[in-house]
């Protein structure tokens, strides 16, 4: 009985210490082998990768073209709303299975990744979760089923990480608000055909003032900025969405008002798990091209791949990918267990952006010169990691998510 | 009373070959073989003791053509040719991976013959045998040769065996109206066209179809399919190997070209030397 209560006491004394995410791993097995439906995805996204987007992804980068073909063939598999209930027109699968296809999606194209990641964690996940009934059939199934494109927009010229400080404002006028305001860089903001607006209906409410809004797209008084002329990711678009009494009716409000800064949030702590994986996609491509050129180069009458300076940068990397891939993983697990997830998803970015851009660096260092020109790869995954840094939380945010967390856990 | 005994007749004959002509239309089962190989982008290595590959820790994928396979039956199903795709495999328990993937892609349910140690092409085919009478198939579509073994033999030991017309490295598959199907080759000098009458089997090449990607609610919806388990003693089948393997060598390594000085020492190098004339 004694040593029964010992233990309990120490486990007690674990929970306080560490906060509530110890007893999830608990003395109970811990799996990092996934389930046979998880491996099956993963192959037919892999599959797909190589086949349709791999090939391609150079000379869609180099066109500035949005990969239609390739993102309705997402849709056909069930890609662009992995994670909504089939009877919504998704694939009714779970966070985890979303990481994974994210991962391989992107490691054959990271732009035709962020497509897909802001369609399924910005757009379809919010709208799922506060979406009225009728909302969802409107504003969900054609979406998750990939017959049309979602957007979301928050960021705006003037505030990025300061979400609250939100300008756009919607006034209520009889049955309808009136959007005036610009958001700024908005992915897939060309494509799409509606999107998420978050904007402040009531101004003395501070950030509680701000509700999130469904927009249509085309609509009087939205107007689109130019296209963006960005360092990576150049297959999707990225532009401003000028509203000039832009009219939407009441029943466009999401959740209610006054809640948009919560489903802000809430959305993108889902998405943060969709952009780590991106990351992830990148990174991988970028270990794999490394490990495999340094095979095939030959320097001082052997491949580089035995020279110890390559080995090292080929071992940080593989050790980051995998670190980074196990933070990811853990956080959709717990997103699907319901448990609260916040802060494993901040670290589940913040390792696998901050991993993309180190793997896709050191790639290029291993391949030389071969790296720097567009004959390979290497250059391009440079390019489209450096975003995973900047969006969906810069990781300076990511760090404070991360510090708020733990101070709350271990508050005196 | 005539009349009734000859569709009683045929009702039986119909019954155990599993082809029937009813009045919504034609009902056939097919059966596809697959089986679990080394993916083909994996690099092959030979296990040190030269006893065969090294297989441990190694992807492993359906071979390619058994892929095809079931593209063409779930196309057979789609067209309302067949009514149901059974597919079967006899490998280890890991061989269900491939079950899911035929499942997700459209078969409607499997069957799992477990046997840990490979098989040969004569003992594979007395347990398809075995299975398409249980299961009274109509048509049994399987790849060419599996990728690993090469042996290209399974198809037509089990067509013996089973006394059925053959198709082999089928390009098209046409089924007629009449309980026959059109098949065509690719052979040697060419396409060669066959009409075979079901049941018959056919395998696999190329050619023949594009296999779809599993779509990730067909991945969800094939969880639920059923997947029955079978030992070989329950069909009855002795699968002792008439074959031993002797010796697994790595193909030679490619030597250099040899300088003739001559046309006749070239005719002679090759003659005598490289056999090709």
């Amino acid at each position: 009985l004694r040593r029964v209560t010992m233990i309990s006491h120490l486990i007690r004394q674990c929970r306080g210490r560490f906060g509530p995410s110890v007893s999830r791993i608990t003395v109970r097995n811990v799996s990092f082998q996934l389930s046979e439906t998880h491996e099956l995805i993963r192959n037919t996204c892999r599959e797909f990768a190589e086949e349709e987007l791999k090939p391609v992804a150079g000379q869609l980068d180099r066109d500035h073209a949005f990969p239609a073909a390739q993102v309705e063939k997402l849709g056909e598999l069930g890609l662009m709303g992995v994670a909504v209930p089939e009877e919504y027109g998704g694939a009714g699968l779970d966070a985890l299975a979303y990481a994974i296809a994210m991962e391989e999606i992107s490691r054959g194209c990271a732009s035709t990744g962020v497509i897909m990641s802001v369609n399924n964690s910005l757009y379809c996940d919010p709208v799922l979760k506060f979406g009225t009934e009728a909302q969802k059939e409107e504003w969900l199934t054609p979406y998750a089923t990939g017959e049309k494109l979602g957007c979301f927009a928050l960021s705006e010229p003037g505030n990025g990480s300061d979400a609250a400080a939100a300008s756009t404002t919607a006034r209520a006028d009889g049955e309808s608000y009136i959007l005036n305001g610009a958001k700024a860089w908005i992915t897939n903001g060309y494509e799409a055909h509606a999107a998420v607006v978050f904007a402040t209906t009531d101004k003395e409410k501070k950030h509680r003032g701000i509700s999130a809004i469904l927009v249509p797209k085309p609509t009087e008084g939205l107007s689109l900025g130019k296209k963006e002329d960005k360092l990576g990711i150049r297959a999707s678009s990225t532009c401003t969405l000028n509203f000039d009494e832009c009219r939407v009716g009441h029943e466009n409000i999401l959740g209610e008002p006054g809640m948009g800064f919560k489903i802000a949030m809430m959305t993108l702590d889902g998405g943060r798990i969709g952009i780590a994986a991106q990351a992830l996609g990148i990174a991988q491509a970028s270990l794999d091209e490394a490990v495999r050129y340094a095979q095939q180069r030959e320097a001082f009458g052997a491949p580089i791949s035995k020279l110890q300076s390559i080995q090292a940068k080929i071992a940080d990397m593989a050790l980051r990918v995998e670190s980074a891939r196990l933070l990811t993983y853990r956080a959709a697990c717990l997103k699907d267990a319901k448990q609260p997830f916040t802060k494993e998803a901040a670290m589940a970015k913040l390792a696998a952006s901050e991993t993309a851009t180190f793997a896709a660096h050191q790639a290029i260092q291993v391949c030389g010169g071969m790296g720097y020109v567009t004959d390979m790869p290497c250059e391009r995954h440079y390019r489209d990691a450096r975003i995973t840094e900047i969006y969906e939380g810069t990781s300076e945010i990511q760090r404070l998510v991360i510090a708020a967390q733990m101070i709350k856990e271990n508050s005196l | 009373a005539n009349v009734k005994m000859s569709m009683k007749e045929e009702a039986c004959s119909v019954v155990k070959t599993g082809v029937s002509r009813s009045r919504q239309g034609f009902a056939m089962r097919v059966l596809v073989g697959i089986k679990r190989v080394i993916d083909y982008a994996v690099k092959i290595r030979v296990k040190p003791d030269k006893s065969g590959v090294e297989t441990a820790n190694v992807k492993m994928s359906m071979n390619p053509f058994c892929e095809i396979a079931v593209e063409e039956a779930v196309r057979l199903k789609e067209a309302k040719h067949a009514s149901e795709v059974v597919a079967v495999t006899v490998g280890p328990k890991a061989s269900q991976e491939q079950l899911r993937t035929a499942l997700a892609m459209g078969a409607d349910r499997a069957i799992h013959v477990l046997h840990d140690d490979p098989l040969e092409p004569l003992s594979v085919a007395k347990v398809l045998g075995k299975v398409a009478e249980k299961e009274e198939a109509g048509l049994i579509m399987l790849g060419k040769q599996a990728i690993d073994g090469d042996n290209n033999q399974t198809g037509q030991i089990l067509a013996g065996l089973l006394d059925w017309p053959q198709s082999t490295f089928a390009s098209k598959v046409e089924i007629g109206k009449d309980g026959t199907a059109q098949i065509t080759r690719e052979i040697d000098g060419g396409l060669q066209t066959l009409s075979v009458k079901l049941p018959a089997v056919v395998t696999a090449d190329l050619r023949l179809n594009v296999p779809r990607y599993a779509t990730l609610p067909n991945i969800m919806k094939a969880k639920k399919k059923k997947i029955e388990q079978l030992g070989v003693a329950d069909l009855g089948v002795e699968v002792t190997p008439r074959i031993s393997i002797v010796e697994v060598n790595d193909p030679p390594v490619r030597e250099g070209g040899v300088t003739v000085e001559s046309v006749d020492e070239l005719v002679t190098k090759l003659k005598d030397e490289a056999g090709v004339l």
